[in-house]
C-alpha cells in the first residue's frame, strides 16, 4: 500500500483575495501587466486583501481519499480550484501526476436547447473525450443516467434530477488518476446517489481523490484522510477521520439561541445540559443519561404552562421531542420556575444537535414562548452514520442456534 | 505501466515565448474536437431558435449598406466617384466591413459565453478562440457568397482576382482575431471596454474607406490612409472587382505584422485566463 506513487502533491499553497470587487478588478489588471513583465518579487497582501488559502500542505498517493472539511467560506473550493488549476496559487506549488478528472460542476457546456443526446457530446468534450471516445460509450451512459425514453428532447425540458443524472453518467465514464469531487453528490434521488457511491468505489483503488463536502457521512464513507479548513488554515490534518469530524461538528457548538416568539410573560434564566452551562462545549456519550435543567421567570400572573423540548440536528432537522409525559407538576417559587428534564441512554447518532423550547398555554393550548438554539451539545460516538438514531440493538443469529 | 503526465500549477511566471506558444498551439491541436463541437453546439442551438436563422448572419450590414445606398440614390449625400457601381462598392464595404468587426469582437464574445465553464473546468481555453473562429468562418462564407453575388448582379463581371479573395478575408479574420485576443482578458474584467471598443469600431468605420472612397485631400485622407483597417477593406474590395489594388504592400505589411502578433495574442490571452477566472466569477 505505502509504496503507491504520491499523485498529488501540495507545497505551501497560499491563495489571496480581496474583499471589495472594484479594487479586486483594478488589482485584476496589473496582474494582467505583471503576468507580462519579469517581476517575480514575493507577493504580500495589498490593500483589502486576505489570505482565503494559507499554506496547505499534503501528499496523496493512489487510492486514498482526501476530504477537505470545513464551514462555508473555509477555503475549500478555492483549493479545489488551485488543485484543478483553474487558478494559479500566489505562493506554493502542486505537483499532479496523470489525467486529472473534476465533478466540480455536472452538465458543463450543456446547450438547454440541444437534446440530451447532442449534450452528451458537449459535455464529453468539455471533459476532454473525442468523438469517436463518446460514440463508443454513449449507450452506456444513456442506460447510466436511465434516460433512454427521453434522450432525444431538449434538455431544458429535463427535471433537475435528470440533468445531474445525464451529468453524472457522461462523467463516470472518465478514468482519471486525480478525481476531484465538489459536493456534486448531494443531489439526485438516493437511488442515484448509491450508483454513483458504487462508482466512486469503483474508481477508488486506481484514483487518488479529493472529496469537498458538507455531508459527514459521505466523507466518514470514502475518506480515509481529512483537512479540516478554517479562514484559509488547515486546522487539522491527518488520517483520524472520526475525531477530524467531531472537531468539524465541535465548530458549530455556538451560542446565538433566538427567540423566536414570546407573548412577555416568560424569561429564560438559565439552562444547563448535564449540568454545563452554554459557555461550555458540552459533549455527550452515547448512551449517557442526558439532564436538562431550566430556570424560567414568570413575569405575568399566568398559569403554569405546558413545556416541549425539541432536539434539532445541524441541518435545522428535528429529530426528537422531550414531553412531560408523565404529567408532573411544576410549581413556581418566587415568580421562578425550576425543573429538569431527564432522558436515558441517549441514542441519537454522533453529531451536533441543539435544543429548541416552545411553551404552550396549559388551557387553551396557545403558544407563549419559543426559543430556537436554547443549548447545543455535541453527541460522541466512533461511528458516522445518516440516521438521526443509533438505537442500540443485538443482532442474534437464528440457523445456527 | 508508461510515464504520467506531470503539472505543475504556481506563480513563478513562465516567460518562455517559444515555450509558451507551443503549448498553445498544442493545446489548440488536441482540442480540436472540442472547439468543432462547441461550435457546432452554437450554430445549431442559434438556429433551432429562430425561422429566419442564417439571414441574421448578414442582415445589419447589408442594412447598413442599404442606406448609404438609398442617401447617394436620393442625392441626400453626394460620395465622390468610387470606379465601380456605388451598390457594390457600399455592400462590399459593409461586408467586409462586418467580418472584421466580427473577428475583433468573437474571441471577447466566446470566452464571455464559456465564463461559468471556465471557473469550473479545466479545459484548453484555446478551444474557445477556434470555436470562435470557426463560428466567424461559417458567418463569413455566407457573407463572401453573397459578395459574388452583388458582383454579378451589378454587372462588374468576372476577374480572376477573386480567386484570392479568400486570402485577403483570411487577412482580415487574422487581424481582427489578433487586437480581440489582447481586448479580450481587459473587457472580462471591465465591461466598459467592450463599450469602448463597439462605439469606437461603430466611429472608426467612418474614417475607413467603406462606404465612401478616399477624398482627394484634406484631413480625412491623411486618417484614412493611416488608419490600418484602409489597406484590408480597399484590398479586399479591389480583388473582388477585379482592380489594380491600390494598397498592396500596406496590406502586405499589416499581414506579415499581424501573424507574430497573433502568437503573442495567443499567449497573452493563455496566461491570463488564471487571473480572469479568480476576479471576475
Amino acid at each position: 500500500m505505502q509504496d503507491k506513487e504520491i499523485l498529488v502533491k501540495a507545497e505551501g499553497l497560499s491563495k489571496k483575495f480581496c474583499k471589495d470587487l472594484k479594487t479586486s478588478l483594478w488589482y485584476g489588471v496589473k496582474d494582467l501587466i505583471a503576468n507580462l513583465s519579469s517581476d517575480d518579487r514575493k507577493r504580500t497582501l495589498r490593500d483589502k486583501e486576505f489570505w482565503a488559502v494559507k499554506d496547505i500542505n499534503f501528499e496523496l498517493r493512489r487510492g486514498e481519499c482526501l476530504g477537505l472539511i470545513g464551514h462555508n467560506g473555509a477555503g475549500k473550493s478555492t483549493l479545489l480550484k488551485i488543485l484543478n488549476g483553474l487558478i494559479k496559487p500566489d505562493e506554493g506549488k502542486v505537483t499532479i501526476k496523470g489525467k486529472v478528472g473534476a465533478l466540480i460542476e455536472l452538465g458543463a457546456g450543456f446547450n438547454p436547447i440541444l437534446s440530451g443526446r447532442e449534450n452528451i457530446y458537449n459535455n464529453g468534450a468539455v471533459l476532454g473525450f473525442s468523438r469517436e471516445e463518446i460514440r463508443e460509450k454513449i449507450e452506456d451512459i444513456i442506460e447510466f443516467a436511465e434516460l433512454s425514453e427521453f434522450i432525444d428532447m431538449p434538455v431544458q425540458n429535463y427535471s433537475s434530477g435528470m440533468k445531474v443524472r445525464l451529468g453524472f453518467a457522461v462523467a463516470a465514464q472518465m478514468q482519471p488518476d486525480v478525481l476531484i469531487i465538489d459536493e456534486v453528490l448531494a443531489v439526485g434521488d438516493l437511488g442515484f446517489v448509491l450508483k454513483c457511491f458504487k462508482t466512486i468505489d469503483r474508481i477508488l483503488p486506481n484514483t487518488a481523490i479529493v472529496f469537498v463536502s458538507h455531508s459527514m457521512p459521505m466523507v466518514s464513507r470514502i475518506c480515509n484522510q481529512i483537512i479540516l479548513m478554517d479562514k484559509g488554515i488547515s486546522k487539522f490534518q491527518g488520517k483520524d477521520v472520526a475525531g477530524a469530524i467531531d472537531l468539524y461538528y465541535s465548530q458549530f457548538v455556538t451560542n446565538d439561541s433566538n427567540l423566536v416568539f414570546d407573548d412577555g410573560s416568560l424569561e429564560l434564566k438559565e439552562v444547563k445540559v448535564n449540568s454545563m452551562d452554554p459557555s461550555h462545549q458540552i459533549q455527550v456519550h452515547w448512551e449517557d443519561d442526558f439532564k436538562i435543567d431550566l430556570k424560567f421567570r414568570l413575569l405575568n400572573d399566568i398559569p403554569v404552562p405546558d413545556f416541549f423540548l425539541i432536539i434539532t440536528d445541524k441541518e435545522q432537522r428535528q429529530v426528537a421531542l422531550l414531553k412531560n409525559l408523565n404529567n408532573t407538576n411544576i410549581n413556581p417559587s418566587n415568580g421562578i420556575l425550576n425543573f429538569s428534564v431527564l432522558h436515558k441512554n441517549i441514542q441519537l447518532s454522533k453529531g451536533i444537535y441543539s435544543i429548541s423550547i416552545t411553551a404552550r398555554s396549559s388551557i387553551n393550548k396557545e403558544p407563549i414562548y419559543r426559543q430556537n438554539s436554547i443549548i447545543n451539545f455535541q453527541l460522541i460516538h466512533k461511528d458516522e452514520v445518516w440516521e438521526p438514531f443509533l438505537l442500540n440493538s443485538t443482532f442474534t443469529d437464528l440457523s445456527n442456534p | 505501466m508508461s510515464e504520467l503526465e506531470t503539472k505543475i500549477y504556481q506563480r513563478a511566471n513562465n516567460h518562455n515565448i517559444p515555450a509558451l506558444i507551443r503549448e498553445s498551439l498544442t493545446d489548440i491541436w488536441n482540442s480540436r474536437f472540442l472547439s468543432r463541437q462547441l461550435a457546432e453546439r452554437d450554430i445549431k442551438a442559434q438556429y433551432r431558435q429562430s425561422y429566419l436563422g442564417i439571414v441574421w448572419a448578414f442582415v445589419s450590414p447589408l442594412m447598413t449598406g442599404a442606406v448609404w445606398i438609398f442617401l447617394n440614390l436620393s442625392g441626400t449625400i453626394q460620395v465622390s466617384d468610387t470606379g465601380i457601381p456605388y451598390p457594390v462598392y457600399a455592400f462590399s464595404g459593409t461586408l467586409i466591413w462586418s467580418i472584421l468587426t466580427e473577428s475583433i469582437n468573437t474571441p471577447g464574445n466566446s470566452t464571455r459565453g464559456a465564463r461559468g465553464l471556465i471557473s469550473k473546468i479545466n479545459f484548453p481555453k484555446e478551444a474557445l478562440v477556434v470555436s470562435g473562429i470557426y463560428k466567424m468562418f461559417f458567418n463569413s462564407f455566407l457573407k463572401i457568397l453573397m459578395l459574388v453575388l452583388f458582383v454579378f448582379l451589378f454587372g462588374v463581371g468576372f476577374h480572376w482576382s477573386i480567386l484570392l479573395l479568400p486570402v485577403a478575408i483570411l487577412a482580415a479574420l487574422i487581424m481582427g482575431t489578433t487586437i480581440g485576443l489582447f481586448i479580450t482578458p481587459i473587457s472580462m474584467l471591465y465591461s466598459d471596454v467592450s463599450r469602448i471598443i463597439g462605439m469606437g469600431l461603430g466611429f472608426l468605420m467612418y474614417i475607413t474607406p467603406v462606404v465612401y472612397s478616399i477624398p482627394g485631400s484634406g484631413l480625412m485622407r491623411v486618417l484614412m490612409l493611416y488608419n490600418p483597417f484602409t489597406p484590408l477593406i480597399v484590398t479586399t474590395r479591389d480583388l473582388l472587382v477585379g482592380a489594380t489594388p491600390q494598397f498592396l504592400t500596406y496590406f502586405l505589411i499589416a499581414f506579415l505584422v499581424c501573424i507574430p502578433l497573433l502568437f503573442i495574442g495567443l499567449v497573452f490571452y493563455r496566461i491570463s485566463i488564471p487571473i480572469i477566472v479568480e476576479r471576475s466569477n
